[in-house]
């Protein structure tokens, strides 16, 4: 994985305390931003990402090229605007886009931190982004939205910061992991940890564990899709124009296609970042800091919440949303919630899913009308 | 109150300016729509029917997609000054549970409903010994979701059996107000009540 790519990032003033009760020395936070802070500095968005996203969202990638991962939502004329919102998405820390994260260089020898990273949590996600805005000046936030892992950190932000944040959007997530949550990503861990070329996570830069890393995307990325989806984008067909060929290759579409996913994974992502991230998001359990009551972790807020979940997301399913709103409910927050239809599983947060811009958009526009 | 029908015209009439209400069964949002715009009310529903919600939190209102049988118990006790149930209470599964559910939430209950003892429902019955399919009540007994139809005077039985206090009542014969022999008279009821 390239390392050599001019992310836009700053190295925080102070030290970054973490759950664990380690401390990164002044650590490195990429980020980019969208739009112009207003004179009153009340226009702020901060869009968190989930797993494997980092903080292109709506510009070009450095590394890919691509455009931005939520260009649906994020954009003129979308319901986060740039000529409406002061846009701010950083990487997370941990992670491998820029910010301070395994592969980053060691302050004492230049080397990749590898394994002797701290473990983070989501929470330290949160503490990070806070001061990124310290730096930037900004104090409250107008929205803090996400989908996913990117929700859990805009839910924590209600948490830890409950007077920064006017609004949360949480899509297509959930206040804690479950025990299927944490099962699928020991899977992935153990594939990558597996691959002899991971080496105790000392890997050398371009030379990591490429296979066991395409392997976890391939387990996780099944997660990411509904079986009904799967079916008609997929069902049994075999590759164009081949037959059984009774061996181990790709015959079926469905195989080349999750190979193909878990190969181009591997060109923009680190190996141990994926460790790293995948731990922050099992030990995730928002009520946990608040005696088990997860109402108790939105006392101190008066933030808006919205939350959104679909009908065929199991990853995190409506279950888990419900049992977020019951909680936002019970602490007397203004919350809505809607599940919305769709047949792309736990995607369907960066697909074109009718009604979701939408209430994204309301929503958003209500919270700006309250001011 | 332009756009709004006059049975919704009438829930309006008994929220005051700012108060804080919850509407169960809100539908698309319409009513907590209006009271916030026109009455400055700190408004929250909820509603089942997804695409309704949705377009409720497109209009930027605090719905929540659930249901009045479960997701009531939740809501903290009198954390609203109304607890609003408008033309949903035939529909629910245990309409006494949502009884004293709204009246624990709210600290006043607005429950408004249709009169299944007005008397063109009586007559359909007596004369033609069928369940009756009126303007108000328009959907045929197999496919209506109205389970539990109920008259003025059963309504006000259930409110002292329960030990509640009617605060407010109102009436109408279509789109016209009465007071006198509502049980017979009209085809739809309103109540306000307290614990």
């Amino acid at each position: 994985m390239p390392s050599d790519i001019a992310h836009t990032s700053l190295r925080l003033p102070q030290d970054l305390p973490l759950d664990s009760g380690l401390a990164l020395t002044r650590p490195t936070i990429a980020h980019e931003t969208l739009g112009t802070l207003n004179a009153d500095r009340s226009n702020a968005v901060l869009i968190c990402h989930a797993l494997t996203g980092d903080q292109y969202v709506a510009t070009d990638h450095q590394l890919t090229g691509k455009p931005g991962w939520w260009t649906r939502m994020v954009g003129p004329g979308k319901p986060i605007d740039p000529s409406r919102h002061f846009i701010i998405c950083s990487n997370v820390i941990g992670g491998c886009m820029g910010s301070e994260g395994p592969a980053s260089p060691h302050p004492d020898d230049g080397k990749p931190w590898g394994l002797r990273f701290p473990v983070v949590t989501i929470a330290d996600m949160v503490r990070a982004q806070a001061g990124l805005l310290d730096a930037l000046g900004i104090g409250t936030l107008l929205a803090v939205v996400g989908g996913s892992m990117g929700g859990m950190q805009a839910l924590q932000w209600a948490a830890s910061y409950p007077d920064r944040v006017r609004s949360v959007v949480a899509i297509a997530t959930a206040a804690r992991h479950s025990a299927q949550n944490i099962a699928f990503h020991e899977v992935g861990r153990q594939a990558i940890m597996a691959d002899p070329k991971w080496k105790g996570g000392a890997y050398t830069p371009g030379n990591g564990p490429s296979n066991g890393l395409a392997v976890a995307r391939m387990a996780a990325h099944i997660t990411y899709l509904s079986e009904e989806g799967l079916t008609a984008k997929f069902g049994r067909h075999l590759q164009q124009g081949t037959e059984k060929r009774f061996g181990f290759d790709a015959d079926f579409q469905i195989e080349s296609y999750l190979r193909h996913q878990g190969m181009s994974f591997v060109d923009r992502f680190d190996a141990n970042a994926y460790l790293y991230i995948t731990r922050a998001l099992d030990y995730f359990d928002l009520a946990e800091g608040f005696g088990g009551t997860l109402a108790a972790a939105f006392a101190a807020t008066t933030a808006r919440f919205c939350v959104i979940s679909f009908d065929s997301d199991w990853l995190y399913p409506t279950a888990e949303a419900r049992r977020i709103v019951q909680a936002l409910v019970a602490a007397g927050r203004h919350a809505s919630f809607v599940e919305l239809a769709s047949p792309f599983g736990h995607d369907a947060f960066l697909l074109d899913t009718p009604g979701l811009t939408d209430v994204v958009d309301g929503f958003l526009r209500a919270v700006e009308m309250a001011a | 109150m332009k756009g709004l029908s006059v049975r919704l015209q009438q829930v309006a009439r008994q929220i005051p300016s700012g108060a804080s209400v919850l509407d169960v069964g809100c539908s698309d949002g319409q009513l907590l729509a209006f009271l916030r715009n026109s009455k400055g009310v700190d408004g929250r529903g909820i509603e089942l029917d997804p695409e309704r919600v949705a377009r409720a939190v497109a209009r930027g209102l605090s719905v929540v997609q659930g249901d009045a049988t479960h997701d009531l118990s939740a809501f903290p006790s009198a954390s609203v000054d109304y607890a609003i149930l408008s033309e949903t209470l035939q529909a629910m599964e245990a309409p006494h549970k949502v009884l004293s559910e709204l009246v624990r939430i709210g600290r006043r209950a607005v429950v408004a409903f249709p009169n299944f003892g007005h008397w063109r429902v009586r007559a359909h019955l007596a004369f033609k010994g069928r369940m009756p399919v009126t303007h108000s009540m328009p959907v045929s007994w197999y496919e209506t979701d109205n389970i539990h139809f109920c008259t003025v005077d059963d309504f006000r039985a259930l409110a002292t059996e329960m030990g509640l206090r009617i605060e407010e009542q109102a009436f109408l014969a279509g789109e016209v107000p009465i007071s006198a022999w509502p049980n017979l008279r009209a085809d739809h009821a309103l109540f306000v009540l307290s614990r």
